[in-house]
């Protein structure tokens, strides 16, 4: 590093000094690379590298250790068979999906409710968004004591419903379905903040004009609140997307994946196939897939984005 | 009058989501604070005994280690990921040359990289590097998966400062260097804070990367530590709230004393001004 510090001192008072354009054009360049060169270089080892390494290394039989045996497509060709494969991508999309429809939703509901007029909301607001803050294994492992089917709050919750000792988190029917609810009590508060920032920016006066004319609260929420709420609607369920393609942490913690795959996602399997099972190869292949989900989805969302500003939509 | 019945479906809603979000830390809090027979005798009841034995308990299987190597991993890296990713926004913000589009979509890009796309090559390098199994090794991915964000915010807000200031600066035959040092990174300062708060807390509660590079305990960071207490709890649920509280602790307080601060790292680059 002070080396390089000092490169950039002496560099560019030349840069000013010189009068061939050249050697000016020269010094920029390594003013800019000096810049660049540590941000690069970490990015390259521990990110465009590895992914490289993980595209070579998905067509190869490979257990981590040694060599590996060279067998072209053979691991996504198997990949295409594997039922495991296609729950796990299964329960990827509920996550999508509840992150849309149930996340977003709620954390709409939460900001409008920081902002509605009722004492005592500051204290609430900084409550709400507590979930958010603590480690996704901490989550995990309070929501499966509460889960719990002897000692946890959630069954003498039920109970009051005439379910008895529910098993969530070890029936293959029930497990997804706990982990999500985890998942919207940790993201839901995430989305508050997102949503309570664009309402706040909202101009006042659009209320009072339709104060004026008599609008109720109602006809208020949906002509004015909400469509002026699209573009952050839109960058939530990106968020969300791509946030919950990347899910791992929370399963991990709380059903491994398991019953029977039941909970089964992209992420979990591929950790358990590369450093359960040692099939390093057909991990690589899995893990490959998820970073091309992920690069089309943002394909997809940058080339929408660049025709709603082309077409002048919100913004 | 009218207007206060108006409210009460208002405070009914503020109420359920109170206990929604608010109630499992209470739960947390209060059993971490029974002994393991009050537990099974009363598990719902909340604050019915105080007792620190679950905390003295869990410091002595080494709580405090895994706090150690939290706090020295998180920091070294947050400093280095606010350093690096200032140095770069500056040419990416405010010089003009070719690959400057390229390189910073590269950059941006990684935002969206689901990590398991590196995971099996990351592994192999730090084995191949002899980190493998020490804190050292989640310094470089989590300097790297940081970089992304980082650079996002403080290129946006760099944008912001005019230039004539640089222009004075060049008039006074600053180089670069000097006004990148003396002019921009002096104005960076809330830029900066988003972006330590926002690494900081992410950083600390890092799962997969800790998961996959350290096996022994003496190395693990606070979340793996965590997971690892999970199978020696599995009797002694106070003690596991124990430590899931005092693992909490610290992102809370912070929380409760600049509020504003955080939620708006937190939402990192998602929330403008």
């Amino acid at each position: 590093m002070e080396t390089q510090l000092k490169g950039v001192r002496t560099a560019t008072p030349a840069a000013q000094t010189a009068t061939r354009p050249k050697k000016k054009s020269l010094n920029k360049f390594i003013t800019i690379s000096l810049f660049l060169a540590p941000a690069i270089i970490v990015y390259i080892l521990y990110v465009l590298y590895p992914i490289f390494t993980t595209l070579l290394y998905s067509f190869y039989k490979w257990d981590g250790v040694g060599a590996g045996e060279y067998v072209g497509l053979q691991n996504y060709i198997n990949l295409l068979s594997d039922n495991v494969f296609w729950t796990s991508l299964t329960n990827n999309t509920w996550v999508i999906l509840t992150s849309i429809f149930v996340q977003i939703p709620l954390g709409l509901i939460m900001a409008l409710m920081l902002l509605a007029p009722i004492r005592g909301i500051r204290l609430f607001s900084g409550i709400y968004f507590f979930p958010f803050l603590i480690s996704t294994v901490a989550v995990g492992l309070l929501w499966v004591l509460m889960l719990d089917p002897l000692n946890g709050i959630i069954n003498q919750i039920v109970s009051v419903f005439g379910f008895e000792n529910v098993e969530w988190l070890s029936q293959t029917h029930t497990a997804m379905f706990a982990v999500l609810l985890v998942i919207v009590w940790q993201f839901s508060p995430f989305y508050m903040i997102l949503f309570k920032a664009a309402i706040v920016g909202i101009p006042e006066e659009l209320y009072e004009a339709a104060e004026i004319d008599g609008a109720s609260a109602f006809t208020k929420f949906f002509r004015i609140t909400l469509p002026l709420l699209m573009p952050t609607i839109v960058s939530s369920s990106i968020l969300a997307i791509v946030g919950s393609l990347k899910a791992f942490d929370i399963f991990y913690v709380m059903t491994g994946g398991g019953p029977n795959h039941s909970t089964e996602l992209l992420g979990t399997y591929m950790f358990k196939q590369a450093f359960v099972n040692f099939n390093m190869g057909y991990a690589s292949a899995i893990a490959f897939v998820m970073f091309f989900l992920a690069m089309i989805v943002t394909i997809i969302i940058q080339a929408l984005d660049y025709y709603r500003k082309k077409k002048g939509a919100y913004v | 009058m009218n207007v206060a019945i108006k409210k009460v479906p208002l405070y009914v809603i503020a109420l359920i989501l109170l206990v929604f979000t608010g109630y499992p830390f209470l739960y947390m809090i209060s059993t971490s604070l029974k002994s393991r027979t009050q537990f099974f005798e009363k598990p719902y009841s909340l604050f019915s005994s105080f007792t620190l034995e679950n905390f003295k308990s869990v410091f002595e299987m080494g709580l405090s280690r895994y706090f150690f190597n939290s706090i020295l991993v998180s920091v070294i890296a947050v400093f280095a990921v606010m350093l690096i990713a200032a140095l770069a926004s500056y040419p990416l913000s405010r010089m003009k040359f070719k690959l400057n589009r390229v390189v910073f979509l590269l950059f941006i890009a990684g935002m969206m990289l689901p990590i398991h796309a590196t995971l099996i090559p990351v592994f192999k390098l730090s084995q191949s590097m002899g980190l493998y199994d020490t804190v050292w090794a989640l310094l470089g991915p989590y300097i790297a998966f940081s970089l992304p964000i980082s650079i996002f915010i403080l290129t946006q807000f760099m944008q912001e400062i005019p230039a004539s200031l640089e222009e004075a600066a060049k008039i006074d035959g600053c180089s670069h260097f000097g006004i990148f040092w003396r002019v921009i990174l002096p104005m960076l300062t809330p830029a900066l804070m988003t972006v330590l708060i926002y690494n900081f807390i992410h950083l600390w509660n890092e799962f997969i990367f800790a998961l996959v590079l350290i096996s022994s305990p003496e190395n693990m960071t606070l979340p793996l530590g965590l997971q690892d207490f999970k199978g020696e709890f599995s009797v002694n649920i106070p003690g596991l709230m124990a430590a899931l509280t005092l693992a909490s602790l610290p992102i809370l307080v912070v929380y409760i004393f600049s509020q504003e601060k955080v939620v708006k790292g937190l939402a990192g680059g998602a929330v403008k001004e």
